[in-house]
């Protein structure tokens, strides 16, 4: 195995976001198993302040120009490939989100090492690492082996503990000077998330709608739940890009996180991108026609049957019981 | 504009996926293909650019079952022209799927013209070996933008937005030609009706453009392949939509959400 571990170590907007932990985590324990050492890399002008909430990796690397916040891909991929050659680094952990995007794929090119993209478990075995990688929308495991421990492996968020990248110790911090090339993509400025008229993060009830609602008259019968039981309407992403609800409705990875009391996931499959977001809901109520949707492996409760069947009678029977 | 866009098929997984004899790859016997979904807004977003601002469409693919609906969809929804490589995408990584599409747009013309978008889906539900549009970016030696959801082209560069989570999205200026992972048009994917397809089918021709074969179909081996374990399961409630109402008020009330 690779002598030094890299983590590509993530933040938006000055805050290092989880899946920064959850990398050190799975980093550290690999780091453990084949006796490597854990380095993290931070890019951005606030990196120097945040780099000693890393505390679970040996070393974090910093880079704080400016010209690093929001740099492009390319630009961030040819940093980690010289960072790689200055600490003889062979395995490298980013995150399988929007920000990293495409990072991964182009470090693999200049490397020519293999990416393992959708990881969502990763164990040092026999000198090299094995990793699970979820795909088919989370409903296919592939096992992949990286027989001498070299490659480059995008992690899914939410796969991996948060807690287990977490340490109350500072890290040693080295600021390192990496070439910025004349960047062909610049970021210009932050479109903040339409505020809607609802705020769907503030519901004690969420009836979450997905592509099995089929049309956009459909989505008015969970509209009627909704409104006897005092929530909101949210949905899965297919519906939202049909134009059925507005984007401040929008439930998953690239949406809202979301808590209520009860959410119900009608006609939504359990994709993990939808997962992510509506995962720590304190009871979750499936209706899937597919009695093998991945929905029911996590919800407390589900049902086996047509949303369009089920729905007019549970409104009913909520009016009834309210009086 | 002259517009590019990668069409991508992908086993549908509303149907059961199960995994071959092989333990590796998956059972083709009972799967059932359809176009990527990021891929449809990536057709859409170019048709949009192409009537807000003229060009051409050209919609591309490798060889895959039910590839040849999908092309004349293309058509039918005004596309201009649509091309089939001749190459079996089934046995292809992502890593030698870009190298073959790469080799095509290089042959199309070298370098590509300065009013040049290519749209690729921001990346597709079996993208092992990473996304396609970071290393076709690669490949062309053009600059790339993932997970975007709006386009607007301005002289020799656009203007486009990305995605970030919660809601939250970036705008950021790039130079053209340039290769933009689509993870949103717009406006959502058009319906095109059937009997426009068929006409598509009966007027139009699906062109075929010889590549060479990639030297190595895939970068990673695979140890095995499986459905996953889950966790946990749901407690099941059963009857008739009535009776299983009365049970979720129950549950509903348990939960103090009435
Ligand atoms: C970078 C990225 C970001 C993403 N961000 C998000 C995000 O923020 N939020 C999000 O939701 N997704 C997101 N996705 C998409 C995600 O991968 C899935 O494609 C999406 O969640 C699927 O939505 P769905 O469950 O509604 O549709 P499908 O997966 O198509 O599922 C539809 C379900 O409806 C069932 N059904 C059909 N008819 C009926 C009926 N009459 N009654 C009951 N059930 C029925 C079917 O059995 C099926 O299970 C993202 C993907 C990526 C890669």
């Amino acid at each position: 195995m690779a002598n030094t571990i890299l983590v590509l170590a993530e933040q938006l907007r000055g805050e290092v976001t989880d899946i920064t932990f959850e990398m050190l985590g799975a980093g550290r324990k690999l780091a453990e198993a084949s006796g490597s050492s854990l380095c993290a890399v931070l890019l951005g002008a606030e990196a120097a302040p945040l780099a000693a909430k890393l505390g679970a990796a040996d070393k974090v690397l910093v880079a704080d120009d400016a010209p690093w916040d929001l740099a492009p891909a390319d630009a961030v991929a040819g940093a980690l490939e010289a960072v790689m050659q200055q600490t003889q680094a062979g395995l490298v952990l980013l995150g399988c989100t929007n920000v990293a995007a495409g990072i991964g794929s182009m470090l693999a090119v200049k490397t020519g090492l293999p990416l393992v993209n959708f990881c969502r478990a990763a164990k040092a075995e026999g000198g090299g690492v094995v990793c699970t990688s979820q795909l088919f929308g989370g409903k296919i495991y592939s096992d992949v082996k990286l027989a001498d421990g070299k490659g480059v492996v995008c992690i899914y968020p939410g796969a991996f503990p948060v807690d287990a990248g977490k340490r109350d110790q500072a890290p040693p911090i080295e600021k390192v000077d990496l070439p910025v090339a004349a960047p062909k993509v610049t970021f210009k400025q932050y479109l903040e998330p339409e505020t809607g008229d609802v705020d769907i993060t503030k519901q004690n009830v969420l009836v979450g709608v997905g592509r099995g609602i089929q049309t956009q008259d459909n989505v008015e019968l969970a509209e009627e739940l909704a409104q006897v039981l005092g929530g909101a309407v949210c949905a899965s992403r297919p519906v939202i890009d049909q134009g059925w609800l507005p984007l401040s409705r929008q439930v998953g990875k690239s949406g809202m996180t979301v808590k209520p009391r009860v959410y119900f996931a009608l006609g939504i499959s359990g994709a993990p991108e939808h997962w992510e977001g509506m995962q720590n809901s304190q009871c979750i109520i499936a209706v899937n026609t597919d009695a093998k949707a991945p929905i029911f492996d996590g919800a407390h409760y589900g049902v086996v049957g047509d949303v369009l069947e089920l729905l007019p009678a549970l409104t009913e029977k909520v009016k009834a019981k309210k009086g | 504009m002259n517009l590019y866009v990668l069409l991508k098929m992908v086993p549908d997984t509303v149907e059961e996926l199960n995994v071959a004899a092989d333990g590796k790859s998956l059972d083709s016997e009972f799967l059932r293909f359809k176009l990527n979904d990021p891929d449809e807004h990536a057709l859409e977003q170019a048709l949009l650019l192409k009537e807000k601002h003229g060009g051409k469409v050209t919609v591309v693919t490798l060889d895959a079952p039910e590839v040849d609906d999908v092309l004349f969809t293309a058509l039918a929804k005004g596309a201009d022209r649509a091309v089939k490589l001749p190459v079996n995408q089934a046995e292809l990584g992502t890593v030698a799927a870009a190298r073959v599409l790469a080799d095509f747009l290089k042959a199309e013309a070298t370098p590509l013209p300065p009013d040049t978008l290519v749209l690729p889906g921001s990346y597709a539900i079996d993208d092992l070996e990473g996304e396609l549009a970071p290393l076709l970016a690669t490949a062309l030696e053009l600059p790339y933008v993932g997970v975007v959801c709006g386009i607007a082209p301005a002289e020799g560069k656009a203007t486009v937005r990305k995605e970030f989570a919660g809601g939250l999205r970036g705008e950021f200026e790039v130079a053209l030609p340039a290769v933009l992972g689509i993870q949103s048009a717009d406006k959502p994917p058009r319906y095109v009706p059937v009997a426009k397809v068929r006409a598509a089918m009966k007027s139009a021709r699906i062109e075929t453009v010889d590549v060479p074969p990639p030297d190595r179909p895939r970068q990673l081996e695979l140890e095995r392949t499986y459905k996953p374990e889950a966790a946990g399961h749901a407690e099941m409630l059963e009857g008739s939509p009535e009776e299983v109402a009365d049970r979720l008020v129950e549950i509903l009330v348990k939960n103090s959400a009435i």
